[in-house]
């Protein structure tokens, strides 16, 4: 894989990335939103795509997940050409979104948030709703990723916890065969022991081979997470830089767009 | 009750103790934990059963021949027009919607089968289709121009409120009344079945809720799933059989089983099936719960939206053509009155959520038995329209203050 602008800092190139977005151009009316973006996941990768407010990440989030596609550049995935130009092309390539809202049903449980869309049916297409079978895949998934707190599947999601709610969303990505998970701010409005519970979810994605791509503005959990962190600002790539505490300092300079080191004070107030 | 498979979507609060949230000790909640969930409307069918109770002991008290097997049968024909349009009103209200012309439309699909019946002479069936096919029609249009024009159901729906109340005037022309007497149609409220063919009905019932529950049952064992709690199981049965057989040894005291509660449960059965069971009843209630959402999950919103309005105003004619084979005839106030407001509080007292995404379809015929009642217990007592409009909107406000506060004490337990 050529890679285009290497400005990987020491982190070795494993083959052939999952994902791999090359010169990626947005623009909304005279804004210039993305210019000239490289972003690229492998599997079994959790890569945080981080940086400040209107760095553009929402805007490559939407690229990916056919949202908002791309005005020009190149995206490649298992290193084959493609055109993502709908959700819907996404989620053909086995991307699938987690928003930040989650999109679930609050008076569905989670069986039926999980199948939402994609019902398992008794004898055949036009079959009656197979909820016997629905409930014990989702059962068999749940256990296999130890989410915690959702033994009782027949519940409410609109009874559960911000974190439990994050879990129940995330699995629902992982229904439909994903192979590339896109996860915004899935940490944002949880608490400790929560967001404790869904960075433990996002690493057993990684084990089973998925990409992920991780946006967030929370540093400690990014680094705590994730593999790689490729930083925007201004909607340009600002670096990517492995997820090693000791380089914390230069992460946030590139968010910043401050060179050298900040003051302990202005990084706390970076890292918000 | 639910006598069916309670499928996955279940959304409304459970009547029965959720199977899965057992957890070792308590198989079945005591009774400060029933009292609990009844409180926080969890027990919704119970609370609709409770209240009707209370309507039945003070009218029962009120009036000695309220309690009567003439006076129940006459009740069973009265509430089969109403909780027929209920079952269409709880669809829309299930998508968070509402329909203010099932009243009208009712009225207008009657005169259309009373013209084609008594004026051209059309044979009972057709005639009766022709109602149907109206309804349809109007619920396709209805639903079009919500969905694709995007305006509020409530707007649109209140225009068919005033348009189909015309069209009705223009159907029944210079007239003013059809009187109804082709037999096809009479027959339709007006037939009673002998006993025997009444305890038939009653044990067929019975063995198809009793086999389907251990059919359930024994998949949901074979599949490694917990079963419900057997207690829990067999008190529902139980609950179900009694009801069955109780309602047809009434009706049998007296002229025998109506084919218009026939008609209205078989509907109720049916519409509860087609919500629980299918993929497109999971999808109504998704989108009641987050149509975003469910758009987002690939759902065609739009189309499922227009096929509830036209499954509601079907209903809603047949309802029309059940009312209009009770009283022999349709006149200018056909579908009109405090039909459309009764049509809408009967469910909104059986616990089905104005906000959507809550609630069974035996609301329709829970809530018509409720409204059904109040109405047939005052005019026993030969109470003045006055009394009779303000007590019934007392019951509907009661009702759903109730549900409000359910919501509220839900929402201090952090459940939503």
């Amino acid at each position: 894989m050529r890679e285009g602008g290497d400005r990987l800092s020491g982190v070795p190139d494993h083959g052939t990335p999952l994902l791999a977005l090359r010169g990626i151009e947005k623009r909304f009316g005279a804004v210039n939103a993305l210019a000239g973006v490289d972003f690229d996941v492998r599997a079994g990768e959790v890569v945080a795509l981080a940086g400040d407010n209107g760095a553009g990440k929402s805007t490559l989030v939407n690229v990916i997940t056919g949202v908002g596609p791309a005005d020009a550049g190149d995206v490649a995935f298992d290193g084959e050409p493609v055109r993502i130009g709908t959700p819907h092309d996404a989620a053909a390539l086995g991307i699938a979104a987690v928003y930040q809202d989650l999109a679930l049903c609050d008076n569905l449980d989670v069986v039926a948030n999980l199948f939402l869309g994609q019902e398992a049916r008794r004898g055949g297409r036009r079959g009656p709703l197979d909820g016997v079978a629905m409930e014990q895949r989702a059962g068999t998934l749940l256990a296999s990723l130890s989410i915690g707190g959702l033994d009782d599947v027949r519940r409410e999601v609109g009874t559960m916890s911000g974190g439990q709610r994050q879990s129940v969303a995330i699995t629902r990505a992982l229904l439909g065969e994903a192979r590339l998970v896109v996860l915004d701010e899935p940490t944002a409005a949880l608490g400790v022991v929560q967001t404790e519970q869904v960075l433990a979810l996002v690493r057993r994605l990684r084990d089973r081979e998925l990409g992920v791509v991780l946006v967030s503005h929370n540093l400690a959990d990014v680094f705590a997470v994730a593999d790689r962190i490729t930083v925007l600002r201004l909607g340009r790539n600002a670096g990517t830089f492995p997820a090693d505490a000791a380089r914390r300092s230069e992460v946030v300079a590139a968010i910043t767009g401050v060179s050298g080191d900040l003051t302990p004070a202005a990084a706390r107030e970076v890292r918000g | 009750m639910s006598t069916l498979e309670r499928g996955p979507a279940r959304s409304e609060p459970a009547d029965v103790p959720r199977p899965l949230e057992v957890d070792a000790p308590a198989a079945v909640p005591g009774p400060r934990e029933a009292l609990r969930r009844l409180a926080q409307g969890e027990l919704g069918s119970l609370r609709v059963l409770i209240v009707l109770a209370i309507v039945w002991i003070v009218f029962a008290i009120a009036h000695d021949r309220f309690l009567t097997a003439v006076n129940l049968t006459n009740l069973a024909l009265q509430i089969a027009a109403v909780g027929t349009i209920s079952i269409g009103v709880v669809l829309v209200l299930l998508l968070g919607e509402i329909d203010l012309s099932v009243g009208a439309v009712s009225g207008l699909a009657a005169a259309v089968m009373a013209s084609l019946s008594a004026k051209a002479g059309w044979p009972a069936v057709p005639a009766i289709l022709a109602a149907l096919g109206t309804g349809a029609a109007i619920g396709l249009f209805q639903g079009t121009v919500t969905t694709r024009l995007e305006i509020p159901s409530f707007v649109v729906t209140l225009a068919g409120l005033l348009g189909w109340q015309g069209a009705l005037l223009a159907v029944l022309g210079t007239t003013g009344t059809v009187n109804l007497t082709a037999p096809g149609i009479v027959d339709l409220a007006n037939t009673f079945y002998s006993d025997a063919v009444g305890w038939i009905v009653a044990g067929l019932a019975v063995a198809a809720i009793v086999g389907g529950a251990l059919l359930n049952r024994r998949r949901r064992t074979r599949a490694g799933l917990r079963p419900e709690p057997l207690a829990a199981l067999v008190l529902r049965l139980v609950a179900a059989t009694v009801a069955i057989v109780g309602a047809v040894a009434i009706l049998n005291a007296d002229r025998g089983v109506p084919l218009a509660l026939l008609i209205l449960v078989g509907l109720v059965v049916l519409v509860d099936a087609l919500t629980t069971r299918t993929v497109f009843g999971r999808h109504i209630y998704a989108v009641g719960g987050n149509a975003e959402a469910t758009r987002r999950a690939g759902v065609n919103v739009a189309t499922l939206r227009t096929m509830v309005f036209v499954l509601a105003s079907t209903l809603a004619a047949a309802g029309g053509v059940l009312e209009a084979s009770r009283l022999l005839a349709v006149n200018q106030s056909s579908g009109g009155g405090d039909l459309l407001l009764l049509a809408i509080a009967g469910p909104v007292i059986a616990g089905v959520s104005l906000f959507g995404g809550r609630g069974r379809v035996w609301a329709a015929l829970l809530g018509a038995l409720v409204i059904g009642s109040i109405s047939n217990g005052m005019d026993l007592l030969a109470l003045a329209s006055s009394v009779k409009f303000m007590v019934t909107g007392g019951v509907l406000l009661a009702a759903v203050a109730l549900d409000a506060l359910a919501r509220k004490r839900r929402r201090a337990h952090g459940r939503i």
